[in-house]
């Protein structure tokens, strides 16, 4: 019997903006932070490129709050994929004085990890980063392109972007200019948990239900594991049966109540779910437009 | 080395589950005030994809604005000066998904100076909505969108007669605005088109998911049981098998020492083991040897899948190139004609050079000349030197390099290209060969 081949449009699509990538730009790197997109990121890669290796580097900007969890798994799976990981850490930004460590309830070190970013790309020279971000995550990214062109100082200018027609990319820049590269953007949160089961992919435990040490604030669940998401003394910390929907940092990452301790739980969770994730993540709560403003600054 | 990790273990059983769907692409077209951003929220909100988070969110600005509905238009608005000004300057990409399929809707504003960005919306799109007020039924607008969808070839087009509401649900007004679009439908001459007209209230929700007791007298779907039913892999582009290979290769691993593989995604037909095929430019012939996805062999591909191909000889391939079935061949010119949306604004002149995208090869151009700008109403062409900014015109190409083309209306990817601008990197203009 003939074995044909049945397509998956958004892997497709993914696979062919992998393989512009490295024919388009010199340095590529893949922006990897653990979490399940960039995790699904490094799948396809691996399936662009098979049976050769994936031709790139990661490179983890490391807020220094990252979960325990996510950095062992990080460090596992670049040993196993045998490509280089570069790690650079907003602490060293914080100790050299670029930027200013936030106070107060709300403090989080999400928006300075952007200074770090753009002092990594500066330092390799990587002239096309490559992330993990969804259209569907939230109102600013759903205009984004799928190749997003930088200026010298990383901003996004989003009134002046490249159309994209058909499947061809457009990845010529100038010396000095680099290129934020999207392969997963037209996937939705769901077809990233789809994708993982199918897969069987392995991603960080924190993803799946388990016990920790928690508090609530604003009708939130946060971490209080370590000391690194502020508290106040009225705050009471319990125990419950938590799972994380995305893992950022840890002080902008909420938790939600989950018993899914597996993967098909997880999706049988996420085709119920009436919160987006991004409803989870408190820097984008900040103004309504928090997201805009954060990308013209070169955030990613 | 990848042999051993659990990555190359767990995939010997490569096979779609139920849970990765069928994906259609939707570009939708109305002038300001349509309310096509009201009708994507309706969608969102009946097909209940909106978010808790989100609906809060959008409950907050309605009443922020003073309106006393939900003004569903703000799910859709992305960009701070969009929700300043209240209308949409860019393309939104918005997904939902039902039972049956994933939905990817282009958002593309209607405005005169935006035809750039609805032609960029409709190019990645297998259907596509447009929006008609009841109220004011066909206007210039009007044919200006389904000027571009024509001229895009889209397959399926709904045409949405929105606020009937306010026309109090009138059959007559409906079918008076049926009769004056097809007046002009029988201009195109693209006539495998299919024209559905479907009597809307995005607002108040009428046959927009579910049906409407208010217009007994429509018989037919509501847009998206149509849409439930169209066949996305049907209306894609047909033509023959076209392999453009992207990237070559070669691991040099132990393993696979001498595996040299073209990568790349098919477009037109099938292509399988055993074809006999031909490299374009070369013109070298060989056979399919094998088709990889991933780590895995198989006998056949269809269009979109994104392989890896090696072939029985030892030839060189190196990207840009082109495989196509032996006696398939496409057209492999240095001149072409096409119709160019120009994007830019720096108007394209004759005897201007260009980067001329076709796929994933590129070659240097010049624009031997521009014959005429098309009047985007079906009513004909006026002589012109040159196309500004959102205008489409007939223009004349030199290329430096042969590039191996289909005529657009036989394969839609392979009968496209783009020119970039080589000082500004700017993609300036899109063309559909002729």
């Amino acid at each position: 019997m003939s074995k044909e081949l049945s397509v998956n449009p958004l892997e497709a699509e993914a696979i062919h903006i992998f393989r512009e990538v490295v024919s388009q730009f010199e340095k590529p790197v893949l922006l990897f932070s653990g979490g399940k997109d960039s995790i699904t990121l490094v799948r396809l890669a691996q399936k662009a490129f098979w049976p050769a290796k994936v031709p790139f580097p990661l490179l983890h900007v490391d807020t220094g709050h990252n979960f325990p969890e996510t950095i062992e798994f990080r460090d596992r799976l670049a040993k196993e994929l045998g490509v280089e990981l570069i790690v650079r850490n907003v602490q060293d930004a914080i100790d050299a004085g670029k930027v200013k460590e936030e106070t107060g309830k709300y403090a989080s070190r999400n928006s300075l990890q952007t200074v770090t970013l753009l002092d990594a790309l500066e330092e390799f020279k990587f002239d096309a980063a490559i992330g993990g971000a969804r259209r569907d995550e939230e109102k600013a990214r759903a205009k984004e392109r799928i190749f997003s062109v930088r200026d010298d100082f990383g901003q996004w200018d989003e009134k002046n972007q490249r159309p994209e027609l058909f499947d061809m990319l457009n990845g010529k820049i100038d010396l000095g200019q680099n290129v934020r590269v999207f392969p997963i953007s037209n996937w939705t949160e769901l077809d990233v948990w789809s994708y993982i089961e199918k897969e069987e992919i392995e991603i960080p435990s924190i993803y799946f239900a388990h016990k920790r040490k928690t508090f609530v604030r604003d009708g939130m669940i946060w971490s209080a594991e370590d000391d690194i998401v502020y508290r106040e003394e009225d705050e009471v910390v319990e125990e419950r049966l938590v799972r994380f929907r995305t893992v950022g940092d840890m002080s902008c990452t909420a938790a939600v109540l989950s018993d899914a301790v597996s993967i098909d739980k997880v999706v049988g969770e996420i085709r119920e779910s009436t919160i987006s994730e991004r409803g989870a993540r408190i820097d984008d709560k900040r103004s309504e437009a928090a997201m805009e403003t954060r990308k013209q600054q070169g955030y990613f | 080395m990848l042999r051993g990790n659990r990555f190359t273990l767990i995939t010997s059983t490569f096979n779609l589950q139920p849970n990765i769907m069928e994906v259609l692409k939707i570009a939708t077209a109305g002038s300001v005030d349509d309310g096509k951003s009201t009708l994507i929220g309706r969608i969102l909100y009946d097909t209940k994809s909106l978010t808790t988070d989100k609906l809060e969110a959008i409950e907050t600005r309605s009443k922020a604005n003073g309106f006393d509905y939900l003004d569903f238009s703000l799910a859709t608005d992305g960009l701070v000066a969009e929700r300043e000004q209240g209308i949409t300057i860019d393309v939104a990409h918005i997904y939902f998904s039902t039972a049956k399929k994933s939905y990817i809707i282009a958002d593309t504003p209607g405005h005169i100076e935006y035809t750039r960005n609805m032609v960029t919306g409709a190019s990645t799109s297998q259907a596509s909505i447009i929006l008609v007020d009841a109220r004011n039924g066909v206007i210039e607008q009007t044919y200006r969108h389904f000027f571009i969808n024509n001229l895009l070839r889209i397959k399926d087009i709904v045409v949405a007669v929105n606020k009937m509401d306010l026309v109090d649900f009138s059959e007559e007004k409906f079918n008076a605005i049926k009769a004056e679009f097809e007046k002009m439908v029988a201009n195109s001459n693209y006539k495998e088109q299919n024209i559905t007209f479907v009597p809307i209230s995005a607002l108040k929700g009428d046959n927009v998911v579910g049906g409407s007791a208010n217009t007994p007298w429509y018989k037919g779907n509501s847009i998206l049981e149509h849409l439930e039913k169209l066949d996305a892999q049907a209306v894609y582009e047909q033509g023959q098998a076209r392999f453009p290979v992207q990237t070559v290769v070669r691991p040099k691993s132990d393993e696979f020492h001498d595996f040299r593989g073209y990568a790349g995604k098919l477009y037109g037909n099938d292509l399988a083991v055993g074809d006999e095929v031909t490299v374009l430019p070369s013109l070298t012939k060989s056979k399919i040897k094998e088709i990889y996805f991933f780590n895995e062999k198989f006998d056949k591909a269809s269009r979109g899948s994104s392989i890896n191909v090696t072939l029985e000889d030892n030839i060189n391939v190196s990207r840009g190139d082109m495989i196509v079935k032996t006696g398939e061949e496409p057209s492999v010119q240095k001149q072409l004609t096409a119709k160019v949306c120009w994007m830019d604004s720096k108007n394209l002149v004759g005897g201007t050079k260009y980067l001329l995208q076709h796929g994933v090869n590129r070659v240097q151009a010049i624009i031997t000349g521009v014959d005429n700008v098309l009047a985007p109403d079906f009513s004909g062409s006026e002589d012109s030197d040159d196309l500004s900014l959102n205008q489409i015109g007939e223009v004349n190409i030199k290329l430096a390099k042969p590039v191996f083309y289909d005529k657009y209306a036989e394969n839609k990817t392979n009968g496209s290209f783009i020119l970039i601008d080589p000082q500004t990197n700017h993609t300036a203009g899109v063309g559909f060969i002729q």
